[in-house]
C-alpha cells in the first residue's frame, strides 16, 4: 500500500520514489518478438530521465504540450514520464485517429512535440505539418520504413535516448531541479474527449486531481505492487491512462503491453492480470465469442455448459440478494466451477482477476451477471474524463446490477429537479482547454460539475444512471423513453452488434440494427445461406427473420416491466454497413453519436415512421445508394404479461 | 488492374542499398526436355540489391528459368556465375549454401506444423548440433535453438504474423500461407531471394501487402530479389528491371518503362500470330 507518500504530489516524484523503493520490481512488461521483456521501475526512471534531458535540448519546455500517438508501448509511457519531468503537459491521442482529428487537437493545444509509434503515425503527422505551425519535433519509435524520411522535424526515439544518456551525467542537477519545481496543481494531462455531441473538448486535469482519485481507488480495490494489469484499451482514453499510468504510479503495480491487438487474448492468458478494466464493448465481444464457440460444440458439452451456467446464475443471484444458498446448489456450483467456469475463466485470461471494473458506458445487467456468474469479480464504475473517472463504484457485498454503486470517498453528489447528476470532487478537471465559456457552463462557481447524465440516488444510497440527459425523452403518449436501456438489451444478443433506438417525441419506438458479422455469417453458413458480403447478408429476408426473433425476445422483456412496456420496438431496419468511428457514427471509444446517425439515416428513420416497407439511402461521398428493408416486430401485450406475472 | 505502391520509395528517395556489381550472371542458357526446347540461348544478369522480374505469358519458361538458377534443372548449355564465381554444376543444396533461397508457385510448407516451426525449418543451414545433441538438449543445441528463434521472431515481427505464430499452416488462408513461405525463405538469410509467382491467386489487398513486404525486404535487408510474375501491373510497380520471356526466348530486357514500350512485348501479351 501507499504510505508516507504525502510529499509525492506529481508523477515524476512518484516515479523516482518507486525507482528507490522497488527499483528491481517490474513496472512495464511488453511482449516483443515472442518474449515478455520487463522494464523495472529503476530502468523506467532512468530511461525517462535520459529522454527528458534530450527532449529539453530539443526545445521541450515547462507548460508546453506533448502529444502521444500510438498504441500502448513502454516507450510511449517513458515519454509520458519524461515530458512530465520537465513540467510539460501530456496529450494522449487515439492511435486510430484520422489526420484531421489529430490536426485539430494539435492546433487547439498548440502541441510542440509529438511522440509517435511508427511510420503510419508519422505519415499522418507529416501530412498535417503545414497546418500545424506549433509542431516542432516528431519523435518516432519504430524505425521500420523510416530510412527515407529526411524531414528536419523527425528524430528517432533511439537516437534521442542515446543523446540523453550521454548528457545525463552533467544535466542531472538540472533535471532534479525541474522535477522539484513541479507541484500537484500543475496540469498533468489534457484529454480530448471524443464527445457524443459536438467536437472534441480538451479536458485539463492536474497531477493532484488524478493522484487523489487513484489513491481512493487503490484503497477500495486494496491494490498492491504485486498486482498486474493489461494495457490494451485506447491510450487516448482516460480509463486506460488511469489504469495504465496513474494508478501504477501511485501503487507501483505492473502493466503488461500485449504484442498486438490480435494477440491480446493469448497474451492476457499468459500474464494473468489481477486488476482489470474493460469497457462494455470489450465484454460484449468476449461474451459473443464464448456463445459462438458454445453454439458450435457438441450436444453434451452444450447441455453441460447451459446447466452449469444456469446454476451459477441462480447461486450468484441469491448471494447478491443476501439469501442463503442450498447445499444442493452449492454442490452443483462447485462441480460447475471445476468443469466449466474455471476452464472458461482460464481461456478468457481472467483466472487471477481479483478486481475487475467495467466503465466507459452503461452495461447491460445480464452481461454483468454473466461475468459475475463465471466467478469474476466484475463491478461497475461510474465516472467521466471531467470527473477524474472515479465517481461511484460498486462495492463487494453490495452489488446490484441496476446501480453503479456508492459514491467514492471525496465525491459529493447533487441532483437537479430534471434529475441531472452534479458532481463535486477533488478529482474534478481544472477547465476545458482554452474555452472559458464552456468551462463556466459545465462547472459552476461552487465547483459543481454538470455531468450531463440523468440518474437518481436510491434509498440504499446507490447511484442509478438512466441515460445521457440529451437522450432521455418521452414518447408522444408521455411514456418515459431512454434509448440506452433498450439498445443494451438488444446488444446482449449474439447477432446484434449495435442498435440505435428512436422514440423521443414519436408515437412508437423504432430501431436500427447493425448485425454482428462474425456470428451472423456463421449462422448463415449453418443454414446454407449464400451471400456476397456484409451488405448482402444484412438485406436477406432470413436475417430479417432472425433479427425479428431477437427483437421479440427483447420486447417480451420490456413488456414484463410496466414502466417499459410502452417502449417495445415496433419496427426495425438492418443497416447495410457497419457503424464506425471513421464516418463519425461512433466515438473513438465506441459510443453512439446519435445526432450524426439520425442525420445520416434520416430517410430511413422517416420511412420507418411513415409506415413504408423500404427506404432508399443515398450513399454519401462515393458510396452506392442502397435499398434498405423495414420490417415490423411482434409486440407483446402488457395485459397478457400481467396475467402471466 | 493497378497496385498502388508508394512511388516515392521507388523513385525519389535514395536507396538504402545502392546497386552493386552483377551478383548473378546467366550466359546463353539453353534447356531441353527431350525434344522440347524450354529455354533458348538466354542471357541476363542481376545486380546486387536489385529487384529483378522475369515475366512472360503462360508456358514462356519463367519457372524453368528459376529452376535453373536454383539448380533443380541443369541446362544443356550455358553458364551461371554467382558473385564472379563460375559454377560448373549448380545443385539445390549448393544454391542454398551460397545464399539463394526461394518460394514456390504452389505453396510447399509443412502443412501440419505451426508457422513458427515452418520458419524455423528455414534455419536448417544455421544449425550445426547433431541429432543426439538436440535429442538430449545439450548446451550447444539449446544455444542454437535460442539464437535461431530470435532470428525467426524478428522475421515474424517483420511480416506481421505474430497472431498466427502457433497456428498450424493448414488452417491459414492462402495469402497468409504465402507470407509464411516468404518468412521461411527469409529465415535462411539469403543474399538472393527467388520468388515464384508470389502473388498468384491473391486478392487485391493481399497483393498490396505482398508488394509491400517484397519492397521492405529489399529495403531493410538489402536482399536481391528475382521474382516471377505474370501480373504485369504488379511487376512494373515494384521491379527495377524486367526480363521478358516468350516461348523460351528472351524478347525484352530493361526498366519497366522500356519494356512497356517494347513492341515484341506488346505483341506477346496481346497475342500476334507466330
Amino acid at each position: 500500500m501507499t504510505t508516507g507518500n504525502s510529499g509525492l504530489d506529481t508523477f515524476p516524484k512518484l516515479l523516482l520514489h518507486h525507482s528507490e523503493q522497488r527499483g528491481e520490481r517490474p513496472a512495464i512488461r511488453e511482449k516483443s518478438r515472442g518474449i515478455w521483456r520487463t522494464v523495472s521501475w529503476r530502468e523506467l526512471a532512468e530511461e525517462a530521465a535520459a529522454l527528458a534531458v534530450a527532449a529539453s535540448v530539443h526545445g521541450l519546455q515547462r507548460g508546453a504540450h506533448v502529444a502521444l500517438l500510438g498504441d500502448n508501448r513502454p516507450r510511449l509511457y517513458a515519454a509520458m514520464c519524461a515530458s512530465q519531468c520537465l513540467g510539460a503537459v501530456v496529450v494522449p491521442l487515439y492511435q486510430d485517429a484520422a489526420a484531421d482529428e489529430i490536426a485539430s487537437v494539435i492546433r487547439s493545444a498548440k502541441v510542440t512535440h509529438v511522440f509517435a509509434e511508427n511510420q503510419e503515425q508519422v505519415d499522418k503527422l507529416l501530412a498535417i505539418l503545414p497546418r500545424c505551425p506549433s509542431l516542432r519535433c516528431i519523435v518516432y519509435d519504430k524505425d521500420r520504413g523510416m530510412r527515407h524520411y529526411r524531414q528536419p522535424e523527425l528524430v528517432s526515439y533511439a537516437s534521442l535516448l542515446q543523446q540523453g544518456r550521454q548528457l545525463i551525467a552533467e544535466k542531472r542537477a538540472f533535471l532534479q531541479a525541474e522535477v522539484a519545481r513541479g507541484t500537484g496543481e500543475d496540469t498533468a494531462f489534457v484529454f480530448f474527449t471524443s464527445g457524443t455531441t459536438g467536437p472534441a473538448k480538451g479536458v485539463v486535469l492536474t497531477h493532484a486531481a488524478l493522484i487523489d482519485r487513484a489513491r481512493v481507488a487503490a484503497a477500495i480495490g486494496d491494490l498492491k505492487d504485486t498486482d498486474v494489469a493489461m494495457a490494451y484499451l485506447p491510450p487516448g482514453w482516460i480509463g486506460q491512462n488511469l489504469f495504465g499510468y496513474v494508478q501504477p504510479m501511485v501503487v507501483g503495480y505492473c502493466i503488461c503491453c500485449p504484442e498486438s491487438s490480435d494477440t491480446m487474448l493469448a497474451d492476457m492468458r499468459e500474464m494473468g492480470p489481477t486488476y482489470l478494466l474493460a469497457t462494455p464493448r470489450v465484454l460484449e465481444a468476449l461474451l459473443k465469442q464464448v456463445l459462438l464457440r458454445m453454439a458450435e460444440t457438441g450436444g453434451f458439452k452444450q447441455r453441460l455448459y447451459r446447466y452449469c451456467m444456469a446454476a451459477a446464475r441462480r447461486v450468484n443471484a441469491r448471494r447478491l440478494a443476501g439469501e442463503s444458498v442450498s447445499i444442493g446448489d452449492r454442490l452443483v456450483s462447485m462441480v460447475g466451477d471445476l468443469l466449466i467456469r474455471g476452464p472458461l475463466r482460464d481461456v478468457l485470461g481472467m483466472s487471477k482477476v481479483r478486481v475487475a471494473y467495467t466503465a466507459g458506458d452503461a452495461i447491460d445487467g445480464d452481461l454483468l451477471m454473466f461475468f459475475r456468474a463465471l466467478g469474476i469479480n466484475l463491478k461497475q464504475l461510474y465516472g467521466s474524463t471531467e470527473t477524474g473517472f472515479f465517481v461511484a463504484v460498486q462495492r463487494d457485498g453490495a452489488i446490484k446490477p441496476d446501480t453503479v454503486g456508492l459514491p467514492v470517498e471525496g465525491v459529493e453528489l447533487k441532483l437537479t429537479p430534471q434529475r441531472e447528476i452534479l458532481v463535486r470532487s477533488p478529482g474534478l478537471f481544472k477547465e476545458y482547454h482554452g474555452d472559458a465559456a464552456t468551462t463556466a457552463r459545465a462547472k459552476n462557481a461552487e465547483g459543481w460539475f454538470h455531468t450531463g447524465d440523468a440518474g437518481y440516488l436510491g434509498e440504499d444510497g446507490q447511484l442509478r444512471i438512466i441515460d445521457r440527459m440529451a437522450n432521455v425523452g418521452a414518447l408522444r403518449d408521455g411514456a418515459h423513453f431512454a434509448p440506452k436501456l433498450i439498445e443494451n438489451k438488444l446488444k446482449f444478443l449474439p447477432y446484434i452488434k449495435e442498435a440505435v433506438a428512436f422514440g423521443d417525441g414519436r408515437d412508437m419506438v423504432c430501431a436500427l440494427i447493425d448485425i454482428e458479422m462474425a456470428a451472423t455469417s456463421r449462422w448463415a453458413d449453418r443454414k446454407s445461406i449464400s451471400y456476397t458480403g456484409h451488405a448482402d447478408l444484412a438485406s436477406r429476408d432470413e436475417v430479417y427473420a432472425l433479427i425479428a426473433d431477437c427483437i421479440d425476445k427483447v420486447n417480451a422483456q420490456l413488456a414484463s416491466e410496466p414502466a417499459l412496456a410502452q417502449c417495445q420496438i415496433h419496427r426495425f431496419a438492418i443497416l447495410s454497413q457497419e457503424l464506425s468511428a471513421d464516418d463519425g457514427a461512433l466515438t473513438r471509444t465506441g459510443k453512439l453519436r446519435r445526432n450524426a446517425i439520425a442525420e445520416k439515416y434520416r430517410a430511413l428513420v422517416e420511412a420507418m415512421y411513415g409506415g413504408r416497407s423500404e427506404a432508399r439511402l443515398e450513399g454519401s461521398s462515393g458510396e452506392e445508394p442502397a435499398e434498405v428493408k423495414i420490417r415490423d416486430a411482434k409486440l407483446v401485450a402488457p395485459a397478457q404479461t400481467r396475467k402471466a406475472a | 488492374m493497378t497496385i498502388s505502391v508508394p512511388s516515392s520509395i521507388l523513385q525519389s528517395a535514395q536507396r538504402a542499398f545502392p546497386f552493386g556489381p552483377p551478383i548473378l550472371e546467366l550466359e546463353q542458357i539453353s534447356l531441353r526436355f527431350g525434344g522440347v526446347q524450354a529455354l533458348t540461348n538466354i542471357s541476363f544478369n542481376v545486380l546486387e540489391h536489385e529487384i529483378r522480374a522475369i515475366i512472360g505469358p503462360n508456358g514462356a519458361g519463367k519457372s524453368s528459368m528459376l529452376n535453373v538458377i536454383n539448380g533443380i534443372y541443369r541446362p544443356q548449355e550455358g553458364s551461371i556465375t554467382v558473385r564472379g564465381e563460375h559454377l560448373a554444376e549448380m545443385t539445390p543444396t549448393h544454391a542454398a549454401e551460397i545464399g539463394i533461397a526461394r518460394t514456390f508457385q504452389n505453396i510447399a510448407l509443412f502443412r501440419g506444423m505451426s508457422v513458427l516451426d515452418n520458419i524455423m525449418a528455414g534455419r536448417n543451414l544455421h544449425m550445426h548440433a547433431t541429432f543426439m545433441e538436440v535429442a538430449l538438449q545439450l548446451p550447444r543445441a539449446r544455444r542454437e535453438e535460442t539464437e535461431n528463434r530470435a532470428v525467426v521472431e524478428e522475421i515474424i515481427e517483420f511480416l506481421e504474423i505474430e497472431h498466427i505464430r502457433k497456428v498450424p499452416v493448414s488452417r491459414l488462408p492462402y495469402g497468409l500461407q504465402k507470407r509464411v513461405e516468404l518468412g521461411r525463405a527469409l529465415a535462411a538469410e539469403p543474399t538472393i531471394l527467388l520468388l515464384d509467382e508470389p502473388m498468384a491467386g491473391m486478392n487485391i489487398e493481399e497483393k498490396q501487402d505482398m508488394c509491400r513486404f517484397i519492397l521492405d525486404v529489399n529495403d531493410h535487408y538489402g536482399t536481391t530479389v528475382v521474382l516471377i510474375e505474370h501480373d504485369m501491373g504488379v511487376v512494373m510497380d515494384i521491379s527495377d528491371r524486367v526480363v521478358v520471356l516468350d516461348y523460351g526466348k528472351k524478347i525484352g530486357d530493361g526498366t519497366p518503362d522500356e519494356v512497356r514500350s517494347n513492341q515484341d512485348v506488346i505483341d506477346a501479351y496481346l497475342g500476334v500470330a507466330h
